[in-house]
């Protein structure tokens, strides 16, 4: 965390730094907050983004027509990866209804982590549609909870009708080692992309 | 720029012009005066880093502004030599991601904060910064 450091001189200002973003979707309560929390240099942060978009849905309790909003959470981590380069993580809301919100999260995200629960893979479906869909890569991490059975890779690909490039990872989103394993596969996602398309 | 700060709009006796209870259905207006959009902030990203214009090169008359709410000095105190994400101000300060960008947004034009973007958001960062990325998770 050199950059943000609380003692750098303050006579003037820093360079900015590149700033990264990842994110980790998956069903409520999957351990998004976790995994984010594994690998972060801070404790991770709580957002609220505020949705104000008439006619877009808001909190089914509403039911009220009209300019009102809703705030939805977020929270995230940081990783300083070098003096001029930050990567930051988000976990982003698991609800379906707030899919649009991700479009603004998904822009210009390098990747996704896919968190599932196999007591629950119909949770992460929403989420590796949406990715799908944009041609996001992704990298399904299969979060191994205590007393869950342990399927095989394969299993979880056929279930959930992946593609064949997705990498699918068994996982614990509390051990900072397994976490790192998963998000450097997202990246080499979009490395071998630009390598492909370059060469 | 000092119209469509907050201040210029009704409700100028409020103290606090937004509302920490509003609890998860509140009205736009409220939070931040019905500038809703963010053209002011158009186009800041989460990730978007703030940072505090030197101070000898702030407009005078930008500080000297009252219509800077305690929340717009809060911003510039806390980006001033320390780059912060539009995500970590929001956090820092608890308020919602729309608001730090419409008061950011206000602060680029007074001229008291600069917002960096080295990677545009639609750009997707290059090799070589992606190999720094693997390599920096791998030594985490
Ligand atoms: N045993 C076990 N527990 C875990 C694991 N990952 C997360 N948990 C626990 O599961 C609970 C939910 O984890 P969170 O990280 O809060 O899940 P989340 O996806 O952020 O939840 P929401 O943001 O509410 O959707 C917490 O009590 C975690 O401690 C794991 O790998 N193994
Ligand atoms: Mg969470």
């Amino acid at each position: 965390m050199r950059l943000l450091r609380a003692d750098r001189g303050r006579t003037r200002p820093a360079p900015a730094p590149v700033a990264l973003k990842l994110l980790v979707a998956g069903g409520f309560g999957v351990g998004k907050t976790t995994l984010v929390g594994a690998v972060s240099e801070i404790r991770p942060l709580h957002t609220e983004e505020l949705l104000t978009e008439a006619g877009r849905p808001v909190d089914d309790t509403a039911g009220v027509e009209g300019k009102r909003t809703t705030t939805v959470a977020m929270d995230f981590g940081r990783i300083t990866l070098r003096d001029d380069l930050v990567l930051y993580l988000f976990g982003t809301p698991g609800q379906d209804r707030f899919w649009f919100l991700w479009d603004e999260l998904a822009r210009g995200a390098l990747g996704a982590v896919v968190l599932a629960d196999t007591r629950r893979l119909q949770d992460c479906f929403a989420a590796v549609d949406y990715f799908e869909r944009r041609s996001i890569p992704f990298t399904l991490a299969v979060n191994c909870f205590d007393g869950a059975d342990r399927y095989p890779e394969d299993d979880v690909r056929a279930a959930l009708d992946l593609d064949p490039g997705v990498p699918v990872i068994l996982c614990d989103a509390r051990e900072k080692e397994s976490v790192k394993g998963v998000l450097v596969s997202v990246v080499e996602q979009r490395f071998a992309e630009l390598a492909h398309r370059a060469g | 720029m000092t119209a469509g700060l907050p201040g210029d709009g009704p409700g100028d006796g409020d103290v606090r012009w937004y509302d920490d209870a509003a609890g998860p259905v509140v009205r736009p207006y409220a939070m931040t005066r019905g500038r809703t959009r963010i053209a002011d902030g158009a186009g800041l990203d989460l990730i978007a880093v703030v940072v505090a214009e030197d101070p000898a090169g702030r407009p005078a008359a930008a500080l000297a502004d009252q219509t800077l709410s305690p929340e717009h000095l809060d911003i510039v105190d806390l980006t001033e030599g320390l780059p912060r994400s539009v995500a970590e101000l929001a956090a820092g300060l608890d308020l919602p991601v729309g608001v730090v960008r419409v008061l950011v947004g206000d602060l680029v034009h007074a001229g008291l904060v600069r917002v960096t973007r080295p990677v545009p958001p639609a750009e997707l960062p290059d090799e070589s910064i992606l190999r720094v990325v693997i390599d920096g998770l791998r030594a985490l």
